[in-house]
């Protein structure tokens, strides 16, 4: 019995490579990639790497959309690339990009370090009211007081967000949507009392202000955290602490 | 000594390079109907101040045809803002419950554009009866 | 880090916005076209006489100075604020020419106003 050979459907694939070694700019390098209907773009790229050219070098690491690492410019959408299957893009050339608003490090890599610097700057870890002790047990949360903050606890890092957000491509400084999710996320957790600590950095200059509700950083999340409501509730209780911040107390900051 | 060489890309024409931002820059450009119909409110209280000949001098070019056709271009622009306003609206509130339930979006940027039917059919009203 | 002034701003850019969202359209129609044209309105309602006496009462002139007082900081902050969009980044400059205008545009509202009584 003979059996007939299908040949597989290949896709072009644009990619924007840039080796600092080599290249004094980014230049766009296109590679055909036989692809399956269950391939991701991420499967594309190890295709590329694997057979093609293994000099690309690119982040990933779950390959099921939970670790965000893979997050890069898919036809100029931020998008992780294993959320994507290639059958979706076909016909048609695909390009992919490093994610937009950061700097290029190398090929579809780049310099996440502001965002590493911001995440620290937030505190993004419970701060008690009091300190507890092992012997005063767990904290105990209703399903309510879960649902208040879960959402925003979702964010995994990726940084579509940042690369959604023209302001931030525009200013550097400003704090960004993923920061201020976490910021929103702590201050909702009936657990944490350090909202107070945080504010600063919401009502800085580089803060809240920077944003102007484009509202694309929640239409690519990944993970429906909506950073755009995050930052944008921080403006009205910014203005609220800018005007009220004189009947408080003991000049106390807020 | 560091290879490294990271490569920052420019932002310029960053607006027309995705229809969601040219979306976006056509909702903020409305702000140039809302300045230039304070302008023309204005531009007529001072008509108004400088007697009955400068009124009807300005009555006379809201009634002309570029005034209209202008006026036709503001209206379109104040609508498309009130639309977009209430669009982006829910994004700006905190969740708001009502019988143990989030209010969606939707029903909130609808709630919005009834507020501003009503309120626009109140504006007429007063506008008939201060009229008579 | 600094504390950010802009709260200022953005509350009026937000009443502005607001006002002009539930009323802007209506009141296009009313000045554009229903008072001039005299369209479901009665001929002389915009005439000198019915405005002038319009504007004698405080209710209208407060009425008539939050719209375009409103109107004009909503203006100013969002055409700044696309200026800086557009790569426009002159900063004080473009600072002082929009919220300024928003603020001459408010002072002479408030002065020809006043002289309606």
């Amino acid at each position: 019995m003979s059996q007939v050979k299908v040949k597989p459907r290949t896709i072009r694939i644009e990619v924007l490579r840039y080796r600092p070694e080599q290249e004094q700019a980014p230049v766009l390098q296109a590679f055909e990639v036989p692809f399956t209907d269950d391939m991701s773009v991420l499967q594309g790229l190890q295709y590329i790497k694997d057979e093609l050219d293994g000099t690309l070098s690119y982040r990933w690491s779950c390959r099921m959309a939970i670790c965000g690492s893979c997050g890069m410019m898919i036809n100029g959408v931020p998008k992780l690339a294993c959320s994507i299957f290639l059958r979706d893009l076909y016909p048609g050339t695909l390009r992919i990009e490093a994610l937009a608003h950061f700097p290029i490090e190398r090929d579809l890599v780049v310099v996440m370090d502001d965002f590493m610097t911001k995440l620290s700057l937030i505190k993004p870890y419970i701060i008690p009211k009091e300190v507890r002790t092992l012997s005063q047990g767990e904290y105990l949360q209703t399903p309510q007081q879960l649902a208040r903050y879960e959402q925003l606890s979702s964010c995994i890092n990726c940084l579509l967000c940042y690369a959604a957000c023209p302001q931030f491509g525009l200013n550097s400084d400003f704090i960004g949507p993923a920061a201020m999710a976490l910021v929103q996320r702590y201050k909702l957790d009936s657990r944490d009392a350090g909202s107070a600590q945080r504010m600063p950095l919401v009502y800085a200059e580089e803060g809240v202000f920077n944003c102007t509700a484009v509202g694309y950083c929640s239409e690519v999340c990944p993970k429906d955290v909506d950073p755009a409501n995050a930052v944008n509730i921080n403006k009205t209780e910014s203005a609220k602490d800018y005007f009220l911040r004189f009947l408080q107390p003991k000049g106390a900051q807020a | 000594m560091s290879l490294r060489r990271p490569y920052r890309r420019s932002m310029a024409g960053w607006w027309r390079k995705n229809p969601y931002f040219v979306e976006y820059m056509i909702h903020e450009g409305t702000a140039l109907c809302v300045a230039a119909y304070a302008l023309i409110l204005l531009a007529g209280l001072l008509a108004l101040a400088r007697g009955e000949a400068a009124w009807d001098q300005w009555l006379t070019l809201l009634r002309s045809t570029p005034s209209l056709l202008l006026h036709g271009l503001l209206l379109l622009g104040f609508l498309y803002h009130s639309w977009t306003w209430f669009h982006i609206m829910p994004r700006t509130l905190p969740p708001i419950r009502l019988g143990g339930e989030r209010l969606s979006a939707a029903t909130i940027s609808n709630a919005g554009l009834i507020a501003a039917l009503l309120a626009s059919v109140l504006v007429w009203g007063l506008a008939m009866r201060l009229a008579s | 880090m600094k504390r950010s002034n802009a709260p200022i701003f953005w509350l009026l850019f937000g009443a502005g916005g607001m006002l002009s969202a539930l009323i802007g359209a209506a009141l296009v129609w009313i000045t554009g076209f229903a008072a001039p044209l005299g369209i479901g309105l009665p001929s002389e309602a915009a005439s000198y006489a019915n405005v002038l006496a319009l504007l004698q009462a405080w209710p209208i002139k407060l009425a008539v100075l939050l719209v375009i007082s409103l109107f004009l900081w909503h203006s100013a902050h969002r055409i700044f604020h696309t200026l800086h969009d557009l790569g426009i980044h002159a900063g004080m400059l473009a600072r002082l020419l929009c919220y300024g205008a928003a603020l001459v545009g408010t002072a002479v509202c408030m002065v020809v106003l006043g002289q309606f009584v």
